[in-house]
């Protein structure tokens, strides 16, 4: 008792001050590998609170992926001028800010006992076992679909930046790699298992922690591997299949969600149907994620066709 | 109770080599030195960790679980180690 509560202290402590040190890093890209520690040392928090769903969507998308994403911005900067001083005016905003949202949080009415009875009470009729699941994908399905759309629109938005001539170009840099090279060798070895464990984490998810964005995740960096280790190539942006997987997911999730209409309310599932209706969602989720983040990393077409 | 102990022992020495490691990156003087102690005893620490826990696991399937995340990052960190020592090595580091 007393040693596992030391340990959260401890925790709460490394969190703390890893969060003070990137945010007061000098350097961008000591800033963000502190970052990626800090997003891994919250995963833990969140399995340490029972949340294992966060503490893997934490590690996966908030530490690994907005890690690369962060990592790959803070290279390309580095050629820009001397970055910023800090600056009052903005220092004290972002404090208000802070302290406002902070304010807002804590006057909020927790009504108890919550909702967690009324998910336990109706989780038979969700179609999954996972409660969170259960959740995201049947009870608020609403945000989960809304999530999906967004993350395409921020890829629209990183197209959006190619040059006129790149219009439908290939993204990322070309990768010269020596066939049977350790990371070419890796980038064979590793993609098979990686698969395996993303099906896994997306199958899992109906009745214990897991799901479509921690599996696209996983399928995405399994994808990158096999780009970085000149397994596979980035196909060029326009090409009609792959901009048919990155809205797939959405898509099936919005019809799934229309056919609700039929028989009650919209973004609803009927009992018999839901489980079914969840797994179709969740697996072709998992592709259109996978893509989105895998070319969210990649940027904006760089090379031609 | 026995498998209780030996899992203590285990896991105790899989910290001792964490803990060697850590000392190496950070008290060895360049890059190469630096790597071979993260990689090398680590991988170590968590085979010894993954043998401790594997102990205490309900079922054979946690067992091999287990023994996947170690054989994961054995391959992740051998062929990051290689990686980055090359990359120092074009940088010029000694």
């Amino acid at each position: 008792m007393i040693a596992s509560a030391a340990f959260d202290i401890l925790l709460c402590l490394l969190i703390v001050t890893v969060a003070v040190g990137s945010v007061a890093a000098r350097d961008l890209f000591g800033a963000v590998a502190l970052y990626i520690v800090y997003g891994l040392l919250l995963a833990i928090g969140w399995v340490r609170l029972g949340a294992v769903d966060v503490g893997l969507a934490e590690g996966a998308i908030g530490a690994g992926l907005t890690g690369v994403l962060l990592l790959g911005a803070a290279a390309r900067l580095k050629a820009a001028p001397d970055p910023p001083r800090l600056r009052i005016v903005p220092l004290l905003l972002c404090l208000a800010v802070s302290l406002g949202l902070g304010a807002a949080v804590l006057s909020l009415s927790v009504p108890q006992p919550g909702l967690v009875p009324l998910v336990q009470e109706n989780l038979a009729a969700s179609g999954v076992g996972n409660p969170v699941t259960a959740v995201l994908l049947n009870f608020r399905g609403w945000d989960t679909l809304v999530e999906s759309v967004v993350l395409v629109v921020a890829l629209v938005g990183v197209w959006a930046l190619a040059p006129d001539d790149l219009w439908d170009g290939r993204p990322g840099a070309a990768q010269r790699v020596k066939r049977d090279a350790v990371l070419n060798t890796f980038g064979r070895l590793l993609p098979p298992v990686g698969l395996m464990v993303g099906i896994y984490i997306v199958w899992i998810g109906a009745y214990a922690p897991g799901g479509a964005f921690q599996a696209g995740t996983v399928l995405a960096a399994v994808w990158l591997l096999a780009i970085m280790a000149g397994v596979a190539e980035p196909p060029p942006v326009r090409r009609p299949l792959w901009r048919a997987l990155l809205v797939l997911g959405p898509a099936v999730f919005l019809l799934a969600g229309l056919h609700g209409t039929l028989w009650g309310a919209f973004m609803s599932f009927a009992p018999a149907k839901a489980k079914t209706m969840i797994m179709a969602i969740e697996f072709t989720l998992t592709l259109s994620i996978a893509v989105t983040l895998a070319m969210l990393v990649l940027g904006r077409p760089r090379r031609p066709a | 109770m026995i498998a209780d102990a030996v899992t203590v022992l285990l896991i105790g020495a899989g910290l001792f080599f964490f803990v060697a490691g850590t000392v190496g990156f950070v008290r060895f003087p360049d890059v190469h030195s630096r790597l071979h102690a993260l990689t090398k005893a680590d991988n170590l620490g968590l085979g010894l960790v993954v043998l401790g826990a594997a102990l205490q696991a309900p079922d054979a399937a946690t067992v091999l679980k287990l023994v996947l995340v170690w054989l994961l990052t054995l391959a992740a960190a051998a062929t990051v180690a290689q990686l980055l020592a090359r990359s120092a090595l074009e940088d010029g580091a000694p």
